[in-house]
């Protein structure tokens, strides 16, 4: 019985909330739709960690679906690398429905607070789709999954403000236009190789080098998957469907959406092409890394310039993917790895910092800007101690999980002789101080109106759980290091 | 019998349980207050005996977490740090209790908060005194300067946020931009983050590259307060009198000077520096800011501006002294940290009272109150003397040791600095006790100042006068630093 489970693990972790996903909407009960959805996600995060250390074991797991081989039938693969977004989405998809109990109710219709749930497991079903799929095609419609899913989600917020309908507009036409640039690009592939299979794709490819279909395919697939990772500037439908969607779905698509697009990049630009390294090297010199750069300054400038909170911290999310992107333009071993890293700890991070905004919007029942912070330190302590913590953490201040992603990141550009990158990336982060101390500032000493205010253990558990997380992770950084550098290890190999 | 190790932690830890107990006491104000010198006594009893370890030439590490390979969180005994930890733990007993008589004098607002972040500061500045390698150094580094800025902008009011930002954003600014890839630099370069009294530079780096790393490190340093950089330190004067005396005189700025020795001496290593000469501009910055700030001194009539300037100007004797590259500069540098942390400490005290007892902020308005209550200039007199370098003051021992220095290295000119600089010294700081003993105000004048605070200022200044006799085992030790060399 364990036998069969663990074998068929990589589609069960899919699978699972997809299922439940059908089963949810048939469930009218606030209650009981939620404690299914926290079953689910909880049961999928269990088997994210069975494969984790299944992975440690034997460090590649393929299987077929429907038992049609690949090349040929579809192939989902576990491998070192792909297992770091399994346990990033999964386990913040869990914590997150955790801490949606309480928000839900207060943002959306009561009766459709199902259909909310169910496309929130779809949402969560379609990124893990995306990251253990092994055929670039059968991404391309989990891509779609999550992105539909997303968008429906960020649509609800339609309740408490109409301008989400205009957010998901946005996002669904820009998300569409990405999927679409995809899908050019898998189909000009596919006429050059013949196959859809990823590890297939790789070996044609090798015979193939400057042919102008291979290099268009690769350039629609990279930009059609930036768009979706919001690597600035195809970065315009984050902010607003972040700020206007349910505050519950900010949290969820702030930490893990993006994450599965920027696993997606790393996979394309350093396995399937992997070959073709002039293409790449160009690629990382001229495009990804004067972007990164941009999104960096840009995405740190637009924060510190913006007044309400939600805004502001999609725009932060704009520099730190810019962090990422940046370490992978970077392309040596440890650098990817101090990608992976901070991939990780920013989902921590970011996860965190939300789920603290939405509490005290839950709170003071307003829209959550700079001038409705005053004075709340003193009526929210927990929420206002994680908030800095995690603020800390953003800022890559030591002792904190953000501290250790600088630290790689700064090693690896130093390495490479990039000096001038480590200090650009430290101004950057310099930068961020500014922001998040303003919002600490006006919370901590401003007096503000007296509102009494009891702070609810269902909102606050996954709070303390992430500031957890964040500590724990600058203290004991090698779970993360050593898991990180094992997938730049079988991204990178031996190349570089 | 308690080991070494653990007094490591007990000198380090009280601080910290004294933070964390602070706001659960917050009912009963008198056992509130009592934490502070009570955690002060205990942390420099383990400061008493970490130092004669040190003495006894002990070599003590103490690994707290490893967070990855190559990466950890640690503590050792220096000969340097031994000092600082115990100028650090020793002065927090007085400055405790002067806070207590100066919070209850001006009746400030949100004392708790104060007292529990006068703490954090307390055990940051010791973990620095203590950190084994230069990760751990800098986590301090900064946990310092967080944990102070709610002390900096204590009054909420926009002079203070204000002040506030401007603390944070340079201090925070700097060593992230510059003092972080410095650190990461030695790292990759060396291959660890270890320290060891030689510097760990030599033959590892490229030797034109040497001047350019110190300056990361020199401007990343932004607590030691050099010219550019010195800004936050006069703007940070708006914190109660306790937070400039004690961190402003003692914990931040002394945590900055002494990173910035740790720096010269054992990373880059006196020998390299005196090598490749990747130092000299240094020489020449640090007396710059040692003159200019001086100068500027003289021309401020808040005592505190006054104060924060004298002491921007007595930092870079310290920067200068490592800068040296000799053996006595670096033993004077070293010794000045604590000559001058207390002479400093008392002025700052004074200060504060004569604030406490009638509201005096200006040198001008002091006509006259000599009469009212001699003790605390005389305490403000004898700090004068300590700062200027007149002997029986301990200051005199620490000038003596620079100015040596500064002929052994051939810097002529350098002598001729210190000179000047004694000069400016005493006309700027003698001229306060000079208009309270000997002008007439026309003015009524009476000054009532709580025991609480008189009792602590007159004991830092026995100090001084104390420490020229027994400058002995300090002596002996900053010997010990350089001579491992």
């Amino acid at each position: 019985m364990i036998d069969i489970l663990i074998k068929n693990l990589p589609i069960i972790v899919v699978l699972c909330p997809l299922m439940t996903s059908l089963l949810v909407v048939l469930i009218p009960n606030i209650f009981f739709s939620w404690i299914l959805t926290t079953l689910s996600t909880f049961l999928t995060f269990l088997f994210s960690i069975l494969l984790y250390q299944e992975i440690q074991i034997h460090s590649h797991i393929s299987y077929a679906l429907g038992k049609w081989m690949p090349p040929i039938g579809i192939e989902y693969i576990i491998d070192k690398v792909a297992i770091i977004p399994v346990i990033i989405i999964s386990g913040i998809s869990f914590i997150t429905t955790i801490f949606a109990y309480k928000i839900m109710p207060e943002e959306i219709e009561k009766k459709s607070i199902s259909k909310v749930y169910s496309l929130w497991l779809l949402a969560i079903a379609g990124l893990m789709g995306l990251v253990t799929t092994g055929d670039a095609f059968n991404l391309f419609v989990f891509l779609e999954i999550s992105s539909l899913a997303s968008v429906a989600l960020v649509a609800m917020g339609a309740h408490k403000d109409k301008q989400a309908l205009v957010a998901a507009y946005n996002y669904l036409i820009i998300g569409a236009v990405g999927a679409t640039l995809y899908v050019i690009g898998v189909g000009l592939l596919y006429g050059i190789t013949g196959t859809l299979n990823m590890e297939d794709l790789t070996n044609r490819i090798s015979d193939l080098n400057n042919n102008r279909a291979l290099i268009a395919g690769f350039g629609f697939m990279i930009i059609g998957i930036m768009v979706k990772a919001a690597v600035f500037p195809l970065h315009i439908w984050l902010p607003r469907a972040y700020a206007y969607a349910p505050s519950a779905v900010s949290v969820l698509l702030a930490a893990t959406a993006t994450k599965a697009s920027l696993y997606i990049l790393a996979r394309i630009l350093f396995s399937i092409f992997e070959n073709s390294e002039n293409l790449i090297n160009n690629t990382l010199l001229f495009v990804i890394l004067p972007l990164s750069l941009l999104a960096m300054f840009a995405g740190t400038i637009m924060a510190m310039y913006e007044k309400d909170i939600k805004r502001l911290l999609a725009h932060s999310s704009v520099a730190q993917i810019g962090y990422i992107t940046l370490a992978f333009a970077i392309g040596t071993k440890a650098s990817v790895a101090a990608g992976f890293i901070h991939m990780f700890n920013h989902a921590i991070i970011k996860g965190g910092l939300f789920i603290a905004i939405t509490s005290i919007g839950f709170y003071i029942k307003k829209r959550v800007t700079i001038n409705n912070l005053s004075g709340l330190g003193k009526e929210m302590p927990i929420t206002f101690f994680c908030f800095v913590i995690c603020s800390l953490s953003l800022a890559g201040l030591p002792l904190t999980a953000g501290f250790i992603s600088k630290l790689y990141l700064i090693k690896a550009s130093i390495s490479s002789d990039d000096i001038w990158i480590a200090i650009l990336i430290l101004i950057s982060s310099a930068l961020s101080v500014v922001y998040l101390w303003k919002i600490i500032e006006v919370m901590w000493m401003r007096d503000g109106r007296k509102i009494v205010i009891k702070e609810n253990p269902t909102i606050y558990i996954s709070l303390i759980i992430v500031t957890f997380l964040n500590i724990y992770f600058g203290l004991d950084a090698s779970l993360v290091v050593n898991a990180s550098f094992e997938a730049a290890d079988k991204l990178i190999g031996d190349l570089k | 019998m308690i080991t070494i190790e653990n007094f490591i932690l007990i000198t380090i830890l009280s601080p910290l349980i004294v933070c964390v107990l602070t706001p659960f006491i917050l009912k009963n104000t008198i056992l509130r207050d009592c934490l502070g010198p009570i955690g002060g006594m205990i942390s420099s009893w383990g400061a008493f005996n970490i130092i004669s370890s040190a003495l006894n030439n002990q070599n003590t590490t103490l690994e707290i977490v490893k967070i990855t390979e190559g990466v950890s969180i640690g503590f050792e005994i220096t000969p340097l740090g031994a000092i600082f930890g115990l100028v650090a733990s020793f002065l927090w007993i007085f400055a405790a209790i002067y806070s207590v008589g100066d919070m209850r004098g001006n009746k400030e607002k949100n004392q708790t908060r104060f007292y529990s972040f006068y703490a954090m500061a307390v055990h940051a500045a010791l973990c620095i005194a203590y950190a084994g390698d230069l990760l751990t150094l800098f986590i301090f580094y900064e946990v310092l300067t967080f944990s102070t800025y709610p002390l900096v902008a204590h009054k909420q009011n926009e002079k203070a946020q204000k002040a506030g930002r401007l603390y944070l954003s340079i201090l925070v600014g700097s060593s992230v931009i510059l003092l972080l890839p410095g650190i990461i630099w030695v790292w990759v370069a060396t291959g660890s983050l270890d320290i060891s009294p030689n510097g760990v530079l030599d033959g590892k780096i490229d030797e034109s590259y040497a001047p350019l790393l110190l300056v990361m490190f020199v401007f990343g340093i932004g607590k030691a307060a050099l010219i550019p950089i010195h800004t936050w330190l006069p703007a940070a004067m708006v914190a109660p009198t306790p937070v400039s005396a004690l961190l402003h005189a003692v914990a931040v700025v002394k945590a900055g000077v002494f990173t910035m020795l740790i720096v010269l001496t054992n990373v880059f290593g006196i020998d390299f520096l005196a090598k490749t000469g990747a130092s000299e501009w240094l020489i020449w910055l640090a007396s710059f800011t040692l003159l200019a700030t001086s100068i500027i001194a003289i021309y401020k009539d808040d005592i505190k501006a006054r104060l924060a300037y004298s002491t921007i100007s007595q930092l870079s004797y310290i920067t200068l002294g490592g800068a040296l590259a000799t053996s006595m500069a670096t033993q004077g540098a070293a010794l000045h940290i604590i000559t001058h942390a207390t002479g400093k400490i008392t002025l700052f005290f004074v200060a504060g009272a004569l604030y406490v007892g009638s509201k005096i902020t200006k040198i001008s308005e002091l006509n006259g109150y000599g009469k009212c209550d001699p003790l605390i200039f005389l305490a403000f007199f004898i700090g004068s003397l300590s700062i200027i370098g007149v002997p029986p003051m301990a200051g005199s021992w620490s000038k003596f040791f620079l100015m040596l220095g500064a002929a052994e290295s051939g810097y002529v000119v350098i002598v001729g600095v210190f000179c000047i600089s004694t000069m400016l010294n005493a006309f700027y700081l003698l001229e306060i006790p000079a208009r309270a003993f000997f002008l007439k105000n026309e003015r009524e004048v009476n000054l009532k100042i709580p025991k609480l605070i008189l009792i602590p200022t007159l004991i830092t200044s026995f100090i001084t006068i104390l420490l020229f006799f027994f400058i002995e085992p300090f002596q002996n030790l900053t010997s010990m630093m350089v001579s491992k060399i």
